[in-house]
């Protein structure tokens, strides 16, 4: 097997991959001053991300919260003392887990959905169809969602913030026994505006993401139902990949400056 | 009035290895309908889809009532199509829309009227292809039939000068196609709208076309009225036309 040719190969698509988002994105944006004259067709797309999430959402941060108190109670022993636990459970909600747990999680199911609604309408010719009456299928179908996911990602993430920090709350209050006074006091202490910033500014990201990534590869399917599956599956993927990426780029630029400072 | 509304000239395109168009010419006057013939496979779809802009070819170009699509893009592209109605093969109707906002999309879009008068012309629209009591029906609740006539009735919607048929009869009952072929004829000479329909129903064929034209081998191999077409002695034809497994078109690809 020539391993050159197939790093090459492997290189040049992904380029190509970037270069056909990043340009998707920049029609995608230049279209938000027609497509928000629509605002059903926005709403449309941020009920469905948002109130479809909402369940999973909120089982994911509750137990994410439970088990962030568990293992900072354990690490603690001896070292830290408890009364501490809430600013580290607040502190990792809000800059990290929250967000990217969120991003994880709905980018599997609204990315997946996005990917393969435009992989059907592609393969059906309905994105042709949309072209032969004149409507621009960029901004009639992707512009909705990047704004929808721009604007849903940090709403779900402060919903998915507040349910984790419950969460912790329960375990520290029934398993730890550290009192309500004692929990919110320590998660206050330490909690900045730089945290809560930054959390919101990786769910802006994950947002475009999402949103990107199920129409990128729904607008380019072919080949029947199999070649939907495989968008499908190339949007979840990619959008998971890419939100990981981006928040390590995003923590290093949004914190780095705090240390050298 | 015999001006030219669109001009093919030597079109040609191919997928990878497969040469599909090998060098297309032809010509619609305006106000007239021309039904392109030829086997399942030939190309006709694809020829289509190059008049209005859809797909780019290798070479050649198209002209439309003065204006050369091959050279459009981006947003002019998306004007210029406002002056065409296309009905696709498998109707391509948007599942996540009721039938009269199908119907009505285009006039949702680009016009101001109210969605009680759009809907009022939807609903127009689909008893002129024998629907009624549809509106509010989803697209995977209609037989394929039906949805065809949802899209004849997308497609001419917003009045166009020019339309597109692909298969407008296929999958039809013979009444229903009859049905059909009287629409296009009636649009045709009421409104003076210039068409294009591509077809394998030769019975279709003969009634709505003014003028027929071959395409075999990626090229138009033979044009001429219905009565022509009759009394060609074009063995290509003959064999099409009479439907006849011998004749000099191979049953299996080369
Ligand atoms: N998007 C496409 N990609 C690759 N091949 C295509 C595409 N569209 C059509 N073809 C090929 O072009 C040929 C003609 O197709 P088509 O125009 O649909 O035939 P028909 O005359 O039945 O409408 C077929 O061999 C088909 O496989
Ligand atoms: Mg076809």
């Amino acid at each position: 097997m020539n391993l050159v040719g197939y790093i090459g190969k492997s290189v040049s698509y992904s380029v190509a991959e970037v270069g056909a988002v990043f340009i998707l994105l920049c029609v995608a944006v230049k279209r938000i001053p027609k497509a928000v004259r629509q605002k059903h067709l926005v709403v449309e797309q941020m009920l469905k991300m948002g109130v479809g999430s909402i369940p999973l959402v909120l089982v994911t941060s509750v137990f994410t919260g439970g088990v962030a108190a568990v293992q900072a109670a354990y690490q603690f022993q001896n070292y830290v003392p408890l009364r501490y636990l809430g600013s580290v459970i607040g502190k990792s909600v809000v800059i990290e887990l929250g967000p990217v747990l969120t991003a994880l999680v709905v980018g599997g199911r609204v990315g997946a959905s996005i990917a393969a609604e435009l992989g059907t309408m592609k393969v059906t010719e309905q994105i042709d169809a949309l072209e032969t009456l004149a409507i621009d299928p960029i901004r009639y179908l992707v512009t909705p969602r990047l704004i929808a996911g721009v604007i849903m990602l940090p709403i779900i993430t402060i919903f998915a913030d507040f349910i984790a920090i419950m969460g912790g709350y329960i375990v520290a209050l029934v398993g730890l026994g550290i009192n309500t006074h004692v929990y919110f006091t320590s998660l206050k202490l330490f909690l900045g505006g730089l945290d809560i910033f930054s959390g919101l500014i990786k769910a802006v990201f994950f947002g475009i993401i999402i949103a990107m990534m199920g129409s990128h590869h729904g607008l380019k399917t072919d080949g029947g139902a199999e070649g939907v599956g495989l968008a499908t599956t190339r949007a979840v993927v990619s959008s998971c990949l890419l939100v990981l990426i981006t928040d390590y780029v995003l923590a290093s630029l949004l914190f780095r400056g705090v240390f050298a400072g | 009035m015999n001006d030219v509304m669109i001009e093919i000239t030597d079109l040609t395109k191919s997928f990878g290895e497969n040469q599909v168009l090998k060098g297309v010419n032809l010509r619609v006057n305006r106000g007239e309908t021309v039904v392109v013939m030829g086997r399942s496979g030939c190309g006709k779809s694809v020829l289509l889809k190059h008049i209005i802009g859809l797909m780019k070819p290798d070479a050649g170009r198209i002209v439309v009532d003065g204006i050369e699509v091959t050279a459009l893009g981006g947003e002019e592209l998306i004007e210029f199509r406002k002056r065409f109605g296309m009905l696709f093969q498998g109707s391509a109707l948007f599942d996540s829309l009721s039938v009269w906002e199908n119907v009505g999309l285009g006039l949702l879009e680009h016009t101001d009227l109210s969605e009680e008068q759009v809907r009022r012309i939807a609903r127009e629209k689909l008893e002129l292809v024998g629907l009624s009591q549809v509106d509010d029906l989803r697209p995977s609740e209609l037989s394929g039939g039906m949805k065809k006539r949802v899209g004849l009735a997308r497609a001419i919607a917003m009045d166009p000068p020019v339309i597109l048929y692909d298969e407008p009869t296929t999958g039809l009952d013979p009444i229903m196609a009859d049905v059909i072929n009287q629409l296009i004829r009636r649009l045709q000479a009421t409104l003076q709208i210039t068409s294009i329909a591509v077809t394998h129903d030769m019975n279709s064929a003969m009634k709505i076309g003014d003028r027929l034209a071959m395409l075999y081998g990626g090229r138009i191999v033979f044009e001429g009225t219905p009565e022509e077409v009759k009394a060609t002695d074009n063995e290509v034809v003959r064999q099409f036309v009479e439907g006849r497994a011998e004749g000099p078109i191979p049953i299996y690809e080369e």
